[in-house]
């Protein structure tokens, strides 16, 4: 008898809806990257942000926090293209100037995250036992916690600050990165040459920077660029709701605190428009990008 | 499955005392003398030094820390929680008349989301790669990524001040009471809430659905001569009900973080708005009592998640 | 004048199927055509990939369009037109006249829904009026048919308390629910365990003798087919390579493909052990070699096998054969 596999037409099915060209990995990455025609767009606008932040004061024209109380709630105008807020400080150099702090702040809670996640996600999947079980079940209790509420609650006590912010964001937002990284920890950790490194010696850090981080790196990514997506979001969050980013200091977030008076939200749209539509925008752009980078690194995701 | 649950359940536990003792070291660290926090201020004010060094030591605050600790565990268990700084009222008695507005928001809005998310999510399951399946992928992570608050200043510029259709703030009117007034109170803040968790429902009922619907038994259903719509409704969703019932239980902290948001941009009398305005006054020992309620809902929902695992899939009830 | 032949009971002619894939378009299936009479037992056998399950699937219509694209010269169940056949009428057929048996049991049932209320659907989807009891009562006497112990029982139970053969009794019983005329049966053996294998194809002749109903039996296993079936297609890179009475077949193969797969089948008349299976390995559908497929596998292989595709020959007394040289062919 000759015991041979059955051809399968659900398999059939499943290689036809998963088509694209066959090219190296890299090439065949990039062009679903580029297909993402969105995903190409939105690094455009990014990089445009990110030039905006980065030049910002020759940019802008004006002092962000200069006050001048001849000149406030005035509506768009050539001189002040996004019009003056309630002591006359020019929105769009707050604006710019806001694009500097909200995007720092999510990249340096993202890259907490990100560094949290890979420690803990590596050890969980190198130890394996009780660490991994322990580590996964924290992951989900973590997640389960809405960061917004967290920090709230830090910050009552603690009383609101930016670097608060930052720990409590890359506090709770690990897991994502976390479970990534255990996933692609324990498939290396079957191969062969992971266990000839073993053989020869080699410890539980070496193992990490030198294998598996490299291997982890393109889900990473993708990771790290979700979670500056969420970082932002939140940043914006927790500014609007006064317990992050404090005035003067300009961030996407408080520049919308003013905007909780219905006269300013009905007169002055100015004032909330421009930063809402930032944040969103950015959020939406990173979220495209880690999008387009998720069916790059793995098209099965999708 | 009793064995399972009985884990969970110690999990839990176990869980919830680790917060306790994070809360508590927080609580440790706020300023002021914590006696202030733990009894009624009349007898703060007037008692006699002699009553209060009593007091302090009924609340074990002369105790090493741990016991202190445990004293404050059994006391918050127990339902005292303190009493508020700013006004003397029992902690409890403010959280539970701001807990009622607070979960109907939650639930009401829980179920927009699903709403918008089950039905979308299989339709783009079932056209995938169609002009519906992207449509909905952009819906989805517009819902993700448009920040709430964003989304609700829109709504009220739109709706309350444009249109004039529905009020901006609160949660009902005192002049005008009724079924309409709840409900048009109700509306903006909830579809916002709804649409701003659609997005994460939205994308494990498409992918889940289409897992399932690859499945080998739907096509026995079709051999059988089942409609498209029989497939579906009666083969595919009840499968794919599983994880998406879990994500549903295990975001629940999520949503009442989104509630938080437009409770304080809408004005609505919730525990989030109550929660909010007592960071600003200092409100320390209202942080915390809101702190450990929202500890014990979201491990509720962890624990609920489990049951409704064990409930719809009797490969697990039966085990 | 022409002869007017009785109209057979299902017939395929040109079947073609392709999925387009990351690798090219794969013509799973590639101009095939048979027939099969009321009553009698056919049986498609091939290799892994030779098409046969895609053709099984194709006559229901259940393969997903898109991603598949079929297209077919005739496709047609007592003379009506399936390509043609609007949905309702479609699915009135499915289930109903003709009922079909899976490979796998395990993943072919339904997880979440008890086996009573999975047979009990199927005679449910075709009754006349509507009458849950009686699908219900159905039910359980289906599963008695089949030999399935304490049915009352059983019927409330989930697939996963069921053991390999008794789902894929289940799957016989919801197979047969409305008296078909034509059951077709896809590996309904492959993934059950050797002992249970022979009361499985037993209960299908059994149900077959019962309900009278013609059979396609799709299998890669020879013996089942000598055991089995009143006439074989063996099917070979989504062609048929050769259609015969069982005897015939066995006896005098007429295509090399046959006589490799006769002579990879263990024999008990002589007294060899050593299989004999066919050198190379089936074609890539996605670019299958011009010509005959079989050729690079080919004892007699020659010039004009590369070259011209052969077409499926009636050699008489209802046999075919889809090689240029059948006369040459000895086992």
């Amino acid at each position: 008898m000759t015991d041979l596999p059955a051809d399968l037409p659900g398999e059939l099915e499943a290689r036809a809806d998963a088509s694209a060209g066959r090219s190296t990995p890299w090439r065949t990455g990039l062009r679903r990257f580029r297909r993402h025609t969105v995903a190409v767009v939105s690094v455009g606008y990014l990089l445009l942000v990110v030039a905006a932040a980065v030049f910002a004061p020759t940019l802008s024209g004006y002092d962000p926090n200069a006050v001048d109380l001849e000149h406030v709630r005035e509506a768009p105008s050539a001189a002040h293209w996004l019009g003056t807020d309630p002591t006359g400080r020019d929105v769009f150099s707050r604006l710019l100037h806001a694009a500097r702090v909200s995007l720092g702040v999510g990249l340096a809670a993202a890259g907490l995250a990100v560094v949290f996640g890979t420690l803990l996600g590596g050890l969980a999947g190198l130890l394996g036992r009780w660490v991994d079980s322990v580590v996964m079940r924290l992951a989900d209790v973590f997640l389960s916690f809405p960061t917004v509420v967290v920090t709230v609650v830090v910050a009552g006590i603690l009383g609101p600050s930016v670097p608060t912010m930052i720990i409590a964001i890359g506090l709770f937002q690990w897991p994502v990165c976390g479970r990534i990284v255990r996933g692609v920890t324990l498939s290396l950790r079957e191969q062969e040459y992971l266990l000839a490194a073993r053989a020869a010696g080699a410890g539980s850090f070496w193992l990490m920077t030198r294998h598996i981080v490299p291997a982890a790196l393109p889900p990473i990514s993708v990771a790290a660029t979700l979670a500056v997506a969420q970082a932002i979001g939140l940043e914006s969050t927790l500014s609007f709701l006064g317990l992050g980013v404090q005035p003067p200091t300009p961030s996407w977030g408080n520049m919308l605190t003013d905007a909780q008076s219905l006269t300013v939200i009905a007169g002055q749209p100015w004032l909330w428009l421009a930063p809402g539509i930032a944040v969103a925008l950015t959020v939406l752009a990173v979220n495209f990008i880690g999008d387009g980078l998720r069916d790059a690194v793995d098209p099965r995701q999708s | 499955m009793g064995a399972y649950l009985a884990r969970r359940l110690m999990t839990n536990v176990l869980v919830f005392f680790l917060i306790t003792i994070a809360i508590f070291w927080l609580v440790h660290k706020t300023p002021g003398d914590p006696i202030a926090m733990r009894i009624p201020p009349d007898q703060l004010n007037s008692g006699t030094a002699e009553y209060i060094a009593q007091r302090r030591h009924e609340l074990g605050l002369d105790r090493p820390i741990v016991v202190q600790y445990w004293f404050w565990l059994v006391n918050a268990v127990q339902g005292d929680l303190g009493y508020s700084l700013l006004n003397g009222r029992p902690v409890t008695e403010l959280l539970a008349e701001r807990i009622g507005p607070t979960v109907e928001l939650m639930l009401v809005g829980l179920l927009i989301s699903l709403l918008i998310a089950f039905p979308l999510g299989i339709l783009a399951a079932r056209r995938r790669n169609s002009a519906w399946d992207y449509g909905t992928a952009v819906v989805s992570l517009g819902s993700v990524s448009i920040p709430v608050f964003f989304v609700a200043l829109i709504g009220i510029y739109l709706f309350s001040l444009k249109l004039q259709l529905l009020p901006a703030s609160g949660i009902s009117d005192p002049t005008n009471p009724g079924l309409l007034d709840t409900l048009s109170h109700l509306v903006l803040p909830a579809v916002i809430l709804g649409f701003a968790n659609s997005g994460t429902y939205l994308r494990y009922v498409r992918s889940s659905m289409i897992t399932e619907l690859n499945a080998d038994y739907v096509r026995t259903a079709e051999a059988k001569g089942a409609s498209p719509r029989r497939v579906v409704v009666r083969h595919a969703l009840r499968n794919s009900l599983i994880p998406v019932l879990t994500v549903i239980a295990t975001n629940m902290g999520q949503l009442l973080g989104g509630a938080v948001v437009i409770e304080q941009v809408f004005a609505w009398p919730g525990m989030g708005q109550l929660a909010v305005s007592s960071v600003f006054q200092q409100d320390y020992s209202v942080i915390v009592g809101f702190a450990l309620l929202v500890a014990i809902l979201v491990l509720l929902s962890n624990l609920l998640a489990d049951v409704l695992y064990t409930l719809v899939d009797p490969r697990v009830r039966l085990r | 004048m022409t002869v007017h032949e009785p109209e057979p009971l299902l017939r395929i002619e040109g079947l073609h199927v392709e999925f387009p894939t990351e690798d090219g378009v794969v013509h799973a299936v590639d101009g095939v055509s048979m027939e099969v009479n009321p009553g009698e037992i056919v049986a498609v056998v091939g290799e892994s990939g030779s098409g046969k399950s895609v053709t099984a699937m194709s006559v229901l219509r259940l393969l997903r369009e898109p991603p598949a694209r079929v297209r077919a010269d005739a496709l047609t169940f007592r003379g009506q037109d399936l390509r043609a056949m609007p949905p309702r009428r479609l699915r009135a057929v499915r289930g109903g006249p003709v009922g079909m048996i899976f490979q796998d049991p395990m993943t072919a049932l339904n997880p979440v829904m008890t086996i009573g209320d999975q047979i009990a659907e199927a005679v449910l989807l075709h009754q006349e009026r509507r009458d849950r009891r009686a699908a219900q009562a159905r039910a359980v006497e289906l599963l008695e048919l089949v030999g399935v112990p304490d049915p009352g029982q059983r019927a409330r139970q989930y697939p996963h308390e069921f053991s390999g053969g008794m789902r894929q009794r289940a799957m016989i019983a919801m197979a047969i629910a409305n008296d078909p005329d034509l059951i077709i049966a896809d590996e309904p053996t492959t993934a059950l365990d050797v002992t249970i294998q022979a009361q499985v194809l037993d209960l299908i002749q059994k149900a077959q003798a019962e309900t009278g109903a013609a059979t396609v039996l799709i299998t890669h296993d020879l013996g089942v087919v000598a055991e089995l079936a009143d006439r074989v297609v063996v099917m070979y890179a989504g062609r048929v390579m050769e259609t015969a009475g069982v005897e015939d077949l066995f006896v005098r193969p007429r295509h090399p493909y046959t006589v490799g797969l006769l002579a990879s089948l263990p024999r008990m008349d002589t007294d060899t052990d050593a299989l004999d299976p066919i050198p190379g390995n089936p074609p890539n559908m996605s670019n299958p070699p011009p010509g005959c497929p079989f050729h690079p596998r080919c004892p007699l292989a020659r010039e004009r096998c590369r070259a011209e595709r052969p077409a499926l020959l009636d050699l008489g007394g209802g046999r075919r054969s889809a090689c240029h040289f059948p006369e040459e062919v000895g086992p």
